[in-house]
């Protein structure tokens, strides 16, 4: 077991690594601004009073190396500074939208990792009928489609006909049922956008281990083909089956950004999208840390994962 | 009951679809010979569709001005008209044509998207190239450098980079291009990496080939195929991430005819029961759905036919 635990802690060191870097990445691109940050906001019009006073309140007469620290130490304890737009601390705008994003990012996984994996499994069962031929077409069709294409699409089917709310309004004391209910089209369209990767990938995943000997073995003796795929070939599928859903689901983080906006749901990438028109840096900066955070823990955990499920790659000679 | 005259539709429009495919097969088959002859026979009706469809938007491309009854930017009558002469599909939130501009936005939207995905593919080719031919520390540096690039989810990244540089069309193609050249680059290296241990690398490299001739002579044509069929795909990445940054309101900006901001233009009629904003979507789509058929049958290809 202890392999397995140095294994799990040197992947999580390194991504820690990654998540650090990254940090330096977005903090440093205001840097990159012609003149500086103050500067950039107030506009050329501002007197060399005002810009040098905004400055002070920024806190941009530190050097970059000082600012950095302040501001990664803040994030850590859940402080991102505050707004330039509306001067509210970042951690208050943040707090109920991040709970709303990763409601409806669940919400879509949940429904759409059993459903890619049951169609993929069908998929692969009845390879080349009609049936896979369909789903195949299908799956490329609904890959090509964009997130708005997809949303607006739903919309006009069910939500014309007052079936399903158009605009997802969530509060704090709307019942689970109700925010079920009101945020069904959002996680709908997420889940049409990533359930079609996902199906391909995992007929692809198993399609390929049909080939080989022992497959051939468990089906010459007579063994039925659900479960030669289920008990044979599954079990051995399943990294690249775990790593594909991991994917799509670190998609699903950004995939998140336009399709709150479709649906005007007050989730985080509404606020950062927001925030970019109103070039409110500090805002952008604490969205993008948070999402980049979410994509390099879910990378990571599908590493461990995939690792853990093939017994070859812990006991390496 | 109408649910099952929209699956009548979209089953009428499936095989119409198919049928073009199929004449445009036929004639392309009837007009080329060689080897491009022997390859257009093999291809499924999908492909052939996509080649029709691809083709089409190209002409659509150049010919807009020819085509497109009003200018671009003309504000020609009220706002949201419905679909009735001269306005064959309805006007815009300001009163300009949605026909017009639609035309103009195959121009606009595929030219920038096509413009991205060159210069991505230049600057990933030839550093994913450089990388793999040189080794060493400048591989290591690359390698690490793109690695963490992608360890950023690429729509976050460009809308952080985005709120930085502001919003033009110049911006837009180098900070996605940017983002997208180290997808390419890591496919460029792991081709090259195959290619530069090959024996008549060696003999390039004692026969005294500089290094820009090894690369551009000798590893870029054994590159090709598999880069032309990322092209592809790239394509399809770069046009539907242009697009969603558009329709965010950070891409492409007005009055500039373009799909994405189209939709966003004239979301509000969709709740009235309209269609005419999933238009210039459905456009989107068309395309990229029509490239990822070609590229589907050219991989397939590539493959050997295997299966």
């Amino acid at each position: 077991m202890s392999i397995v635990w140095e294994m799990i802690f040197k992947r999580l060191g390194l991504g820690l690594l990654t998540l650090l870097v990254i940090s330096v990445i977005i903090f440093s691109a205001t840097e990159l601004l012609p003149g500086d940050l103050a500067q950039a906001i107030l506009g050329q019009s501002a007197t060399p009073e005002t810009v040098a006073a905004f400055r002070k309140e920024l806190g941009l007469d530190l050097p970059a190396y000082q600012r950095y620290f302040n501001w990664l130490f803040g994030a850590l304890q859940g402080d991102f500074g505050t707004s330039l737009a509306n001067k509210r601390p970042i951690a208050d705008l943040i707090a109920t939208r991040l709970g709303n994003t990763l409601f409806l990012a669940l919400y879509a996984a949940a429904i759409a990792v059993p459903l890619s994996l049951t169609l993929g499994i069908l998929a692969a069962l009845y390879r080349n009928s009609i049936f896979d031929r369909a789903a195949n077409a299908l799956a490329l069709t609904s890959i090509s489609f964009p997130e708005f294409f997809v949303a607006y699409i739903l919309i006009f089917v069910l939500a014309q006909s007052g079936l399903f709310p158009s605009m997802t309004r969530m509060d704090p004391n709307t019942s689970l049922g109700e925010a079920l209910y009101r945020a069904f089209l959002p996680a709908l369209t997420l889940t049409l956008v990533v359930t079609a990767h996902m199906m391909r990938m995992t007929r692809a995943a198993i399609i390929n281990l049909l080939a080989s000997p022992y497959i051939e073995m468990a089906r010459l003796k007579g063994i039925n083909p659900m479960r030669v795929i289920l008990k044979h070939a599954l079990p051995n599928a399943l990294a690249p089956i775990i790593t594909v859903i991991a994917l799509n689901l670190a998609y699903l983080i950004t995939g998140v950004v336009v399709v709150e906006v479709v649906f005007v749901y007050p989730g985080l990438g509404q606020l950062m999208v927001d925030s970019v028109a109103k070039r409110d840096f500090p805002v952008v900066q604490a969205v993008a840390l948070i999402f980049a955070a979410a994509y390099v823990l879910l990378n990571l955990t599908a590493d461990v994962l995939s690792t853990l499920s093939n017994p070859r790659l812990i006991h390496r000679k | 009951m109408t649910i099952l005259i929209k699956l009548l539709w979209i089953a009428v429009a499936i095989a119409v679809a198919l049928a073009a495919g199929w004449l445009f097969r036929t004639a392309a088959i009837a007009v080329s010979r060689g080897g491009l002859r022997k390859a257009l026979r093999t291809a499924p009706l999908t492909a052939a569709f996509g080649m029709l469809v691809i083709l089409l938007y190209i002409l659509v491309a150049i010919f807009a001005p020819v085509i497109a009854p009003f200018a671009e930017r003309e504000v020609v009558g009220g706002q949201f008209l419905p679909w009735e002469a001269p306005y064959i599909l309805g006007t815009d939130n300001l009163g300009r044509d949605m026909f017009t501009r639609l035309i103009y936005g195959a121009r606009n939207t595929v030219g920038i998207a096509f413009m991205t995905t060159a210069l991505a593919f230049a600057i990933g080719s030839i550093l994913g190239l450089l990388a793999a031919t040189v080794g060493g520390w400048m591989d290591q540096f690359l390698s690490r450098v793109v690695d963490i690039l992608m360890a950023i989810p690429s729509l976050i990244f460009s809308l952080l980079l985005l709120t930085i540089f502001g919003t033009s069309v110049v911006t837009l193609i180098l900070v996605i291009a940017t983002i997208d050249s180290t997808r390419v680059f890591r496919l460029a290296r792991s081709v090259a990496q195959d290619i530069v241990v090959m024996d008549y690398i060696e003999a390039a490299k004692l026969r005294g080939e500089g290094l820009w001739r090894l690369i551009t002579r000798e590893i870029l044509p054994n590159a090709m195929a598999p880069l032309v069929a990322e092209f592809g795909l790239r394509f399809c990445f770069v046009f539907l991430m242009i697009s969603a940054l558009s329709f965010l309101g950070v891409g492409v900006q007005p009055p500039t005819a373009d799909w994405g901001s189209m939709v966003r233009e004239n979301a509000a009629l969709i709740t009235f029961g309209d269609v005419t904003p999933l238009l210039p979507a459905g456009a989107i789509a068309l395309l990229t759905v029509a490239v990822n058929f070609v590229v589907d049958w050219m991989l397939h290809r590539a493959s050997g036919l295997k299966e």
